[in-house]
């Protein structure tokens, strides 16, 4: 079988495909990205409406929403009349703003994707979806489970496609129902071109849009697949697969599936066509509906833009707090640790609090105490050279029965079923009626034992294990502490105890766990890498190199790590080491400021939730947050990144005074510190991402539940350990669930830089990749003058000036009594100074 | 005290009332109506069995109302209260309760949050009027009940496409075990010659006089009851629905799937022992299929890869054992065992989404590169064929399309030349000719003898033509309409009895009937023509069209509303005890008519919105 195929190249079309498909990673790896990151390279609303017009997402809010949001005053008038005129000119903004508020608009065409392969139910009346996908799903899941069956995929050690082969071979049983589809799976030569000569007939143009519609027809699936093959380590118990194993399985079974209900024979979908279909490539034509969508997309955005620009340059400039200072806080740049910053700097304004992202610029590998394998502590992208081993006694960890696989056998299930189940009755109950911690929670605290020693120096004896330098020599340790100092920052005025402060969650009945925790520990807690920043900034060594680059690390001041688990609203500090009376005292007394803060925090996040009375004392709110947390019956134990909308790179002052509603990722810089931008430019390198990645996955899976989100949680069935699927025969759910982005106002994330425009300019284009999600308007730029307070915005390529048109914002006094008054979002206030 | 036992029915039926006229965003009022009336009837259900058993636990029977009477045949509500209905009430009452507590903050925000308490209420009621049914006609009540709460609740999420398309799987399978309990109610009818009550069964020389003499027909009533019950509690070869019915949210998957609905059918056996406890080749055969179903389920749910098919296919295998142990006549130990079953499969698929970080826990710190397992001392072919046949369920799935389904569509398509318009032009003057012919007693006794069977085929056609009917909705609706009159007629040849008895059995079908034509009309004012050929999600848009639609199809299909479901079972009384032609294909009639109303229900009301999604892309979703 020698045929040429023109028009169609494999390798091309595969890694098409694998650019498009879902990016998400099995569910212990949960990271946020941009859902639509296959699309980044155009301008944002030109790709959303390519998305939608190829792949049938749905991109924005409804018109009908929009205009509801317009109604309710939260889209502001004079701002949408803005964005009319600059779009569409000052003549026709009357007429637009006509079409935008009152018109009937017609439907919007339906998508090409799917058109193709649809023939097969329209010219044979055949539903090849649902004869195929149980079998495919299944194989799959089967083959990659990471422990859910008992009894395993029988081949071991083989890809994909030739485990199948071995299976259809060495068995009495076939896969397939005829003869022609078993000898092709079994001839070495077939090759992926001959299926599809089969099924689409020697029509290779189409060969590539067929592929299309069959892999987005359970996209879950194809693209759990294809991540799988680009990064095996995502499954701890490692599997070959790709997504050209798939293809050739799937198209294998679909040949089988038609030969036995067309016995009498039937010829490829190419042939039926009788006009051509438009193809995916096919030029995108204009959509006044989209256009109409995009204007109430950014006028919708603007409306609270304009309001924290504005609540920047109006708020009062805040006294420095001058004097000692009580502690200093390094938090991450997590929007959840907004609000908690404020109350810590309110409870004692003589603390400092700075924002970087949660690994603390340690980057490495980590093996808890027992641990088959290792746990990535950083950013998704880097891969660390390092290890940090936990040391000190093996751990015993409780067990829960329930989920004993022998419960499943007819013969031990007989005896667990008399026994076990009665009690499970009692532990349903107690539940229900006393939430308490069990071994089911994914609690924050089992990342690491507080107890438990690090081994964080380099050991010339030990050296390497598998490759990774086990700790860290001195000058890689005084590299990250300064390169971490100077991009806060901090560089001097440092207080007696300084806390690294990491970040992670626990809940119960989440398999989205992980993207509960730190993102910038790869869904991981920031506990270890707190600590061992900590302990490298308190190495005298280390403090020695540090001073000869201009950091005077007091030797009166100690690091001290700890971690803040967002569900809880508790810490955890990892104060053993602190061994002096001194600042024994010191800490119990900051610990105190530090939970005062957290009940405060609970308050503040409790109005969000229909089962708390935000009215209670904070004390009595975080007790119930705490049941929260541990409550079977709970779907939304925290609402993690929802609202997020900003990303504030610039000193505390900048924002110290304004009310941001936990909307904003906070990343300390000092401008002062790094006048050339070398710092900002690492700072953005990773903010851009990673922000604008929670942001975008937030957008998405809000404006597009059923396709881009995982829908509501409460039917999900977890498959293999790697995903989530509806019901037993169901795609892969990738994305987040509705409950974690109900709340959630779908719009961009605003990246407010403090620095002189021209510094910010040529800073992002020094990073092409860093400079492709402020050109094309995935996240929009401003900087803000540190000086003058003069605000301009990024746009083609160039910054403009901006005058926010709210004039004077709302002061507000007490935030206890407004965070009682409703639970939607809040506009900007700014906070009463006294 | 035995009359006070309707309160167990009353309680929820108060409660389900109350949910109805609710406003819908009221989550408060919903939900608090909800465990109130579980927490009332648990509250009551404890006092009730304390005294009860302070009294000896003596069985009692309280014969309610008549419903109607003819001179060989009558309808009863009867309800028994023993040792077995203890347990399940306490059981039902106990998990019910902590389910509705449980989804009262679990469902929160979501939209169908008053219909799931509707649905959930509208089963427990079910569920206690089976458990509480002192003859087969009430239990039959409680049993269809069971069936359309079950199929609504899988298809909750209505407008996505697998939910709906495996609710009216189920419902097929449900339908099977519904037809073998009509046709175990004519049997008994024609072995008793009258109304028998489950406590008269426990009467060993009642039961062994009648059955010493018709061994053959005693034999068929139990099969009819293994068929029903096997069907209920998915057992071989019908277990495949019991995974697919996890559609729903998880508490509801939990405590219906997990737990109550599939343990109704240990029930049925259990209420049944007396009737077959001295046939002796019966209750070999439910042993082995207990025992068949245990071992190859457990083979199924040790190759699953997801959490919920493996919770599904443990709890059957552990049903297999129920049955088992029910043949052998250990009753206390099946119900002790059907106890613990039912709240650790509850348990286990509440927590079931705990599974990820758990284990993936235990296997960062225990993970073997690979486990041994039992099979793993099979040679690789056998190995390897056992593996493929678990992991495509025995092809369970497949066997019921293949050899019950497709076959009728089948039959369908083979009848394509009888276009409907031919159908209604030939078949419908020749009907009424029959009948007028009839009423003048022009029929020679020949004639009469074969009018029956003959007129019962023509119904088949009918009902296997608006099965398989892809195009046409108003038609499809229609052909059930005819068929019901067809079977009708059919009967009156049987013997003479009182025409009364044919109208209140065709009342209901023609209320129903009418009133679902009107939806029809409304519907195709409003939104132009439906073809039967997709799904078009419309409930959306039209609830309350498609509430009353939903009324109509119930009506239709001999739902305990009308009452064509006593006149169902009394045409049934009049087809004679040697006529099981006749039986047949009346049952497949009743079969067929059930399906196909429920699939043009979810065809029009179900399923993605024709309007808002394509029908070939991601309907996966």
């Amino acid at each position: 079988m020698t045929t040429t195929h023109k028009g169609f190249h494999l390798e091309h079309v595969l890694h098409e495909l694998k650019h498009y498909l879902p990016a998400q990673a099995p569910l212990m790896d949960f990271v946020h990205h941009n859902t639509l990151h296959a699309f980044q390279h155009l301008p944002f609303h030109e790709a959303l409406r390519k998305a939608h017009t190829t792949l049938g997402y749905q991109v924005y809010l409804s018109v009908d929403q929009f205009r509801e949001l317009h109604h309710a005053k939260r889209i502001n008038d004079d701002i949408l009349n803005n964005v009319i005129e600059k779009k569409k000119g000052a003549k026709k903004t009357t007429q637009w703003k006509y079409k935008l508020l009152h018109q009937e608009l017609e439907s919007v065409p339906s998508p090409r994707i799917g058109a193709l392969r649809g023939q097969w139910k329209k010219v044979y009346n055949i539903d090849l979806d649902s004869m195929v996908h149980p079998n495919l799903f299944r194989l799959i899941s089967s083959y990659l489970d990471q422990g859910i069956s008992i009894w395993h995929f029988p081949i071991e050690n083989k890809s994909f496609l030739e485990a199948i082969k071995e299976l259809e071979k060495k068995s009495w049983l076939s896969l397939f129902k005829g003869k022609r589809a078993k000898n092709m799976l079994l001839d070495e030569h077939t090759t992926l071109e001959d299926l599809l000569s089969i099924l689409v007939g020697s029509h290779p143009h189409l060969y590539e849009q067929y592929l299309f519609d069959q892999q987005f027809a359970h996209q879950g699936w194809s693209g759990m697949v294809s991540t799988v093959e680009d990064l095996p380590q995502t499954l701890l118990d490692r599997r070959q697969i790709s997504l050209h194993d798939l293809i050739m399985l799937e198209c294998l079974l679909e040949i089988d599936t038609i030969d036995y209900l067309l016995s009498s024979g039937w010829i490829g979908l190419g042939n039926t066509l009788e006009n051509p279909l438009p193809s995916l490539l096919d030029p995108i034509e204009h959509s006044e509906v989209m256009e109409i969508l995009s204007i109430f997309q950014e006028a919708f955005e603007w409306t609270y833009y304009d309001q924290v620009l504005a609540g920047i340059q109006q708020e009062s400039k805040m006294p420095k707090s001058t004097g000692t200072k009580s502690f200093q806080g390094l938090f991450c740049i997590d929007d959840r640790e907004c609000s908690f910053r404020r109350y810590l700097e309110s409870i004692d304004p003589h603390c400092d609090t700075y924002g970087t992202p949660g690994f603390f610029s340690v980057e490495f590998f980590y093996q808890p105490i027992g641990g088959k394998f290792y746990s990535k502590l950083c950013p998704a992208p880097v891969t660390p050279k390092y290890l940090i081993k936990e040391i000190g006694d093996e751990k015993k960890w409780e067990t829960d029965p329930h989920f004993s696989k022998h419960s499943h056998n007819f013969y031990t299930g007989w005896i667990i079923s008399q026994t076990l189940g009665f009690w499970s009755a009692l532990k349903l109950f107690a539940n229900i009626f006393k939430p308490s911690m069990s071994p089911a929670t994914a609690s924050s605290l089992r990342h690491m034992d507080k107890f438990s020693q690090l081994q964080v120096d380099y050991d010339a004896l030990i050296q390497q294990e598998n490759g990774l330098q086990i700790g860290f020599k001195i000058d890689e340790m005084a590299n990250r502490v300064e390169g971490m100092l100077k991009s806060i920052g901090l560089v001097k005025d440092f207080a007696p105890i300084v806390y690294a402060v990491g970040h992670g969650a626990s809940s119960v009945n989440n398999p989205h766990y992980a993207a509960y925790d730190c993102g910038a520990c790869s869904g991981r807690a920031g506990s270890v890498n707190a600590r061992v920043v900590s302990q490298m900034a308190n190495k005298p060594e280390v403090r020695a190199i540090l001073r000869e680059r201009g950091i005077d690390i007091p030797d009166e001041t100690i690091f001290v790590g700890a971690l803040h688990d967002t569900t809880r609203d508790e810490m955890v500090f990892y104060d053993d080491e602190i061994k002096d009376e001194f600042y024994v005292k010191l800490h119990a007394q900051h610990a105190k400021v530090f939970e005062s803060a957290l009940d405060l925090n609970a308050k503040e996040r409790s109005r969000r939730f229909e089962s708390i009375n935000t009215e209670l004392s904070p004390k009595e709110i975080h007790e119930k947050i705490r049941l929260r947390s541990v409550s079977l019956f709970e779907p939304r134990p925290e609402l993690n990144h929802a609202t997020n909308a900003l990303c504030l790179v610039g000193r505390r002052e900048l924002s110290k005074g304004i009310f941001l509603d936990r909307r904003s990722f906070l990343n300390s810089f000092d401008y002062r510190v790094d006048p050339e931008g070398n710092y900002l430019l690492n700072i953005l390198k990773a903010a851009a991402p990673v922000c604008g990645g929670i942001n975008l996955e937030y957008y998405f899976s809000r404006v597009d539940s059923e396709k881009l989100g995982a829908g509501t949680k409460l039917p999900h069935n977890v498959m293999g350990l790697f995903g989530v699927a509806n019901g037993i025969d169901g795609d892969l759910r990738p994305g987040l669930p509705s409950q974690m982005t109900e709340v959630h106002d779908p719009i961009r994330l605003m990246l407010i830089v403090e620095h002189f425009p021209d510094v910010v300019l040529k800073t992002i284009q020094r990073s092409t990749e860093t400079y492709e999600w402020f050109i094309n308007d995935w996240v929009i730029l401003a900087s803000v003058n540190p000086e003058t307070k003069e605000v301009q915005i990024f746009e083609n390529g160039q910054f403009n000036p901006y005058k926010p048109i709210n004039k004077q914002l709302e002061h507000i006094r007490e935030i206890e009594s407004l965070l009682e008054s409703n639970q939607e979002n809040f506009p900007v206030y700014l906070i009463q100074q006294d | 005290m035995q009359n006070y036992l309707p309160i167990f029915i009353l309680i929820p039926l108060a409660g389900f009332l109350i949910s109805l006229v609710l406003p819908k965003n009221d989550e408060r009022k919903i939900s608090f109506t909800a465990f109130g009336t579980l927490g009332v009837q648990l509250l009551v259900a404890v006092l009730f069995v304390a005294n009860w058993l302070g009294l000896g636990a003596p069985d009692w029977q309280m014969t309610g109302w008549i419903l109607f009477k003819n001179s060989d045949y009558v309808f009863q509500l009867d309800f028994l209260f023993d040792y077995i209905t203890s347990v399940y009430l306490l059981v039902g009452a106990i998990l019910t309760f902590l389910v509705t507590l449980y989804s009262r903050f679990y469902l929160h925000r979501e939209p169908g949050y008053k219909r799931f308490f509707n649905t959930t209420l509208f089963f427990y009621l079910g569920y206690c009027i089976t458990i509480l049914a002192g003859n087969m006609e009430t239990l039959f009540i409680g049993w269809e009940m069971l069936g359309i709460s079950s199929f609504l609740l899988i298809s909750f999420y209505r407008e996505r496409y697998l939910p709906v398309k495996n609710a009216v799987k189920v419902f097929s399978i449900y339908r099977i075990g519904d037809v073998g309990i009509i046709l175990a109610m004519w049997a008994s009818h024609h072995l008793w010659h009258q109304n028998i009550t489950f406590s008269q069964l426990k009467n060993a020389e009642l039961v062994h006089e009648h059955l010493q003499t018709h061994s053959f027909i005693g034999v068929f009533i139990s099969l009819m009851i293994l068929v029903s019950a096997s069907a209920k509690s998915a057992q071989l070869p019908f277990s495949s629905w019991l995974p697919r019915a996890m559609e729903g949210p998880t508490p509801s998957s939990a405590i219906f799937y997990g737990s109550l609905s599939v343990h109704i059918g240990v029930f049925l056996m259990m209420r049944t022992f007396p009737f077959w406890e001295h046939q002796i080749s019966i209750r070999i055969l439910i042993a082995a299929m207990g025992l068949i179903t245990a071992i190859i389920a457990t083979g199924i749910a040790r190759v699953q890869s997801s959490v919920k098919s493996q919770i599904a296919y443990s709890s059957i295998a552990q049903i297999g054992l129920i049955f088992i142990e029910i043949s052998l006549g250990f009753e206390k130990l099946a119900l002790f065992h059907f106890a613990g079953n039912a709240f650790l499969r509850t348990y286990q698929l509440l927590v079931s989404p705990s599974v990820v970080s758990y284990l993936i826990r235990e296997q960062f710190y225990h993970f073997e590169p690979r486990d041994k397992t039992v099979e793993d001392s099979f040679s690789d072919k056998i190995q390897n064929t056992l593996y493929l046949l678990c992991l495509k369920e025995w092809n369970l799935d497949s066997i019921m399309y293949q050899y019950l389904w497709n076959p009728m569509k089948w039959a369908g398509n083979k009848l394509n030349f009888l276009t409907v318009k031919r159908l209604i032009g030939i078949f419908v003057p020749i009907l009424m000719g029959i009948f007028i012919i009839k009423e003048s007693n022009y029929f020679s006794n020949d004639w009469t003898l074969y009018m029956p069977i003959i007129l019962g085929s023509i119904g088949l056609i009918f009902v296997l033509k608006s099965f398989t009917q892809r195009r046409s909705l108003r038609l499809s609706w229609i052909l059930v309409i005819i068929n019901h009159i067809t079977i009708a007629l059919a009967i009156s040849f049987n013997e003479s009895y009182d025409s009364k008895e044919t109208w209140i059995y065709l009342s209901g079908i023609l209320m129903a009937g009418i009133i679902g034509y009107a939806c029809i009309m409304r519907l195709f004012r409003l939104e132009g023509k439906i073809l039967l050929n997709r799904f078009h999600g419309l409930s959306e848009e039209h609830p309350k069209i498609a509430f009353v639609f939903l009324l109509a199809c119930l009506g239709l299909t001999g739902f305990p509303i009308t009452p064509t479901f006593i006149g169902e079972d009394v045409i049934f009384s009049h087809i004679h005890e040697d006529q099981f032609a006749l039986a047949a294909v009346v049952s497949l009639s009743f079969i067929l008519d059930g399906l196909s109303i429920m699939r043009i229900y979810a065809r029009i009301f179900m399923g993605p919105n024709s309007k808002t999604h394509t029908e070939f892309s991601n309907r996966y979703f």
